[in-house]
């Protein structure tokens, strides 16, 4: 009988183990740690340093200066609806890009992901060529509208989206991509059209992501700086964004640019802090 | 067939098979190509080993993929005829799906989940919560309308896709796995309200499964499929009793064998011979239960015939039961108490001799009748 048990009792022994406990007690490699270190030190010490030249007892006058507080809000309101135009152009994107078998399809994500690596800076020349004054589709704006785009508020907002649509589309393909592309087959079984199915089902099940690049996008539309100074120009309160303020008080008043800095530090770290443990927060 | 001249065109169309279709699908080397039609309230198995093409069928019958050839026609409706050239889209078919993970929309309360196929097919907001609501009192789970599905158990979420295909009136119902991800205990019972509800279901519904037990009670008949063919069909009382496959014999727990019948004997293989109650000649299948199988230690003396030397290969629990694997002139299974085990003191490499009675053997022609 005891050894008819053995036999019956095989399958257990072929469970899997409980792994070792803690890795901590293994020494961490002075080769990976000293580099490690020093990354982090680069990362921290500009940061650091800025915020050791702030000039503290002058900040809050400083910060209550008009010219400062009319290029917070142009940042803040540009970055925002460059955010909303890449949501609504650069959405259904990624979902071509994720779930439609095309010619090309290669190509065109390719394409999407060229002003990533573009130079911002030529990205507004780019822009200049086709929506300048006597650029290929802003000479027909002219004549036919009277809608002059160089130069403007909406000037910046193109030069952000332009930017920074290839982050929002990245991380909602992404997310479409990751998920369970069924669940649309089975609301297709229960009569939904691919656009109820999109409205309906997947986009609110890919919903975390589409925030989460939302939240990249608004955050690099927010610190963009060449394409919209070669596309927008510099003037305050109409194109004058926090970039641009930031480098032009660097050649005139030091103090200013390091306040104005600091505004956009603090204000891009507590966007992404408030978010990140809702969204964007690592597996 | 004058009578039929008389039968309202409407009507007739109602009194022929609800499903008529020839499912075809190739997809590189595998081929499905599966008859198949079922009756308005008749419930078909779709029984077959991983990878048969069971899956592949739902789809195709779902319009998740389309057919290399054959048809599919559905209450009179042409859905899909590659020669010529019709195609219903998936949302266009009268079709309720219960995916074997069952698929319920993650962000939508069990309600919402319900009311979602009433909603796409024009029923307004007020009147498909109504419907939602009185699809779950029926399913017993009223008190669980606002609750999303990850706080369901996984008996409610079965019962909750299930109400979400029904309501929205399908001609044809496909349940895949449908009880597949649930524990022993809870099966048991959601199997037998489900059964109740394919009763009052009256379109057709067909039930793709690889267990046995659910084929059996939820279906009333079988189609059984192996490399994307019909191996076997019908009632589940036929198919117990004369499984013409090992896959089949298998399935409903037989011992499985071809070979020559002269009269009461059977050549299974060059030298090994059977005994059977039957008289039969020709080619035959011969089936007997693990349970038919006794093992003795010795030569047994005595009065079964079919006896011969085997070796044990292997040895599992089987409900109350040993299931002992044994090879020799014939692969078999046998069923032994563990009292007897005990007593035989069994182990794997033992040599003993088994035992079938000729009365508890069945022999049937290898010629589909």
């Amino acid at each position: 009988m005891s050894r008819l048990d053995t036999t019956v009792a095989r399958p257990d022994r072929s469970a899997p183990r409980p792994r070792p406990r803690s890795r901590q007690t293994t020494r961490i490699p002075l080769a990976l740690l000293l580099p490690a270190s020093l990354g982090l030190l680069f990362l921290v010490l500009p940061l650091a340093g800025l915020l050791a030249r702030t000039p503290w007892t002058s900040l809050p006058q400083r910060l209550t200066e008009p010219g400062v507080l009319t290029a917070l809000r142009l940042s803040l309101q540009t970055a925002t609806l460059a955010t909303l135009l890449c949501l609504v152009l650069g959405v259904p994107l990624a979902w071509l890009l994720a779930r439609v078998e095309f010619p090309g399809r290669r190509i065109v994500r390719a394409l999407v992901t060229v002003p990533l690596v573009l130079p911002p800076v030529v990205g507004g020349v780019a822009l200049l060529l086709v929506f300048g004054r006597r650029g290929l589709l802003g000479s027909w704006l002219d004549s036919a509208f009277g809608i002059t785009l160089p130069f403007s508020t909406t000037g910046v907002v193109l030069a952000e989206a332009f930017v920074a649509m290839p982050f929002l589309i990245i991380a909602v393909e992404g997310a479409l991509r990751g998920a369970d592309s069924r669940y649309e087959e089975a609301a297709a079984t229960l009569g939904a059209n691919r656009w109820t199915t999109f409205t309906h089902v997947t986009l609110p099940l890919v919903a975390p992501g589409v925030a989460a690049g939302a939240v990249l996008c608004w955050a690099r539309a927010l610190g963009e700086f060449g394409a919209t100074i070669t596309f927008a120009g510099n003037f305050p309160g109409r194109t004058q964004t926090m970039p641009i303020a930031v480098y032009l008080a660097l050649e005139t008043d030091l103090e200013a640019a390091i306040v104005l800095s600091l505004i956009l530090l603090t204000v891009s770290v507590a966007i992404l802090a408030s978010l990140r443990d809702r969204w964007i927060s690592a597996p | 067939m004058t009578t039929d001249v008389t039968v309202h065109p409407a009507e007739r169309h109602l009194t022929g098979p609800l499903l008529d279709a020839r499912l075809v699908v190739e997809r590189g080397t595998f081929r499905l190509d599966l008859p198949l039609t079922i009756n308005p309230g008749e419930v078909v198995a779709l029984l077959g080993p991983n990878g048969a093409g069971k899956s592949t069928a739902l789809r195709a019958l779902a319009g998740l993929l389309s057919l290399s050839a054959g048809h599919l026609t559905l209450a009179g409706r042409e859905l899909d005829n590659p020669s010529r050239r019709t195609w219903t889209p998936t949302e266009q078919r009268r079709i309720g799906v219960v995916f074997q993970d069952y698929l319920l929309f993650p962000h939508l309360s069990a309600l919402d989940n319900i009311a979602f196929g009433p909603r796409r097919r024009g029923v307004n907001r007020q009147q498909a919560r109504r419907q939602a609501a009185d699809w779950l009192e029926r399913m017993g789970l009223a008190e669980h309308a606002r609750r999303k599905p990850r706080q369901l158990s996984g008996g409610q979420a079965q019962r909750i896709a299930l109400a979400r295909a029904l309501a929205v009136d399908p001609a044809l119902l496909l349940l895949d796995e449908p009880l597949a991800a649930l524990d022993a205990r809870t099966r048991l019972d959601t199997r037998a309200q489900l059964q109740q509800h394919l009763a009052a279901h009256r379109g057709a519904t067909l039930l793709v499964t690889h267990d046995p037990l659910d084929a059996l009670v939820l279906a009333d008949r079988l189609v059984i499929i192996e490399h994307g063919q019909v191996v076997q069909e019908g009632d589940a009382a036929t198919i117990t009793a004369q499984p013409r496959t090992d896959y089949v014999a298998r399935l409903v727990g037989l011992n499985l064998y071809r070979g020559r019948a002269s009269g009461h004997t059977v050549l299974l293989t060059d030298t090994f011979r059977l005994t059977t109650a039957e008289q039969h000649d020709g080619d035959v299948f011969v089936a007997f239960p693990p349970s038919a199988v006794a093992l003795h230690p010795n030569h047994p003396d005595g009065s079964p015939r079919n006896s011969w030397p085997a070796t044990i290969t292997g040895i599992q629990p089987n409900g109350d039961n040993l299931r002992v694997q044994l090879a020799g002139p014939i692969d078999l299974a046998a069923d032994i108490t563990p009292l007897a085990a005990a007593q035989l003191h069994l182990v794997p490499g033992q040599r003993v001799w088994a035992a079938v009675k000729a009365t508890e053997t069945r022999a049937y022609p290898a010629a589909p009748q």
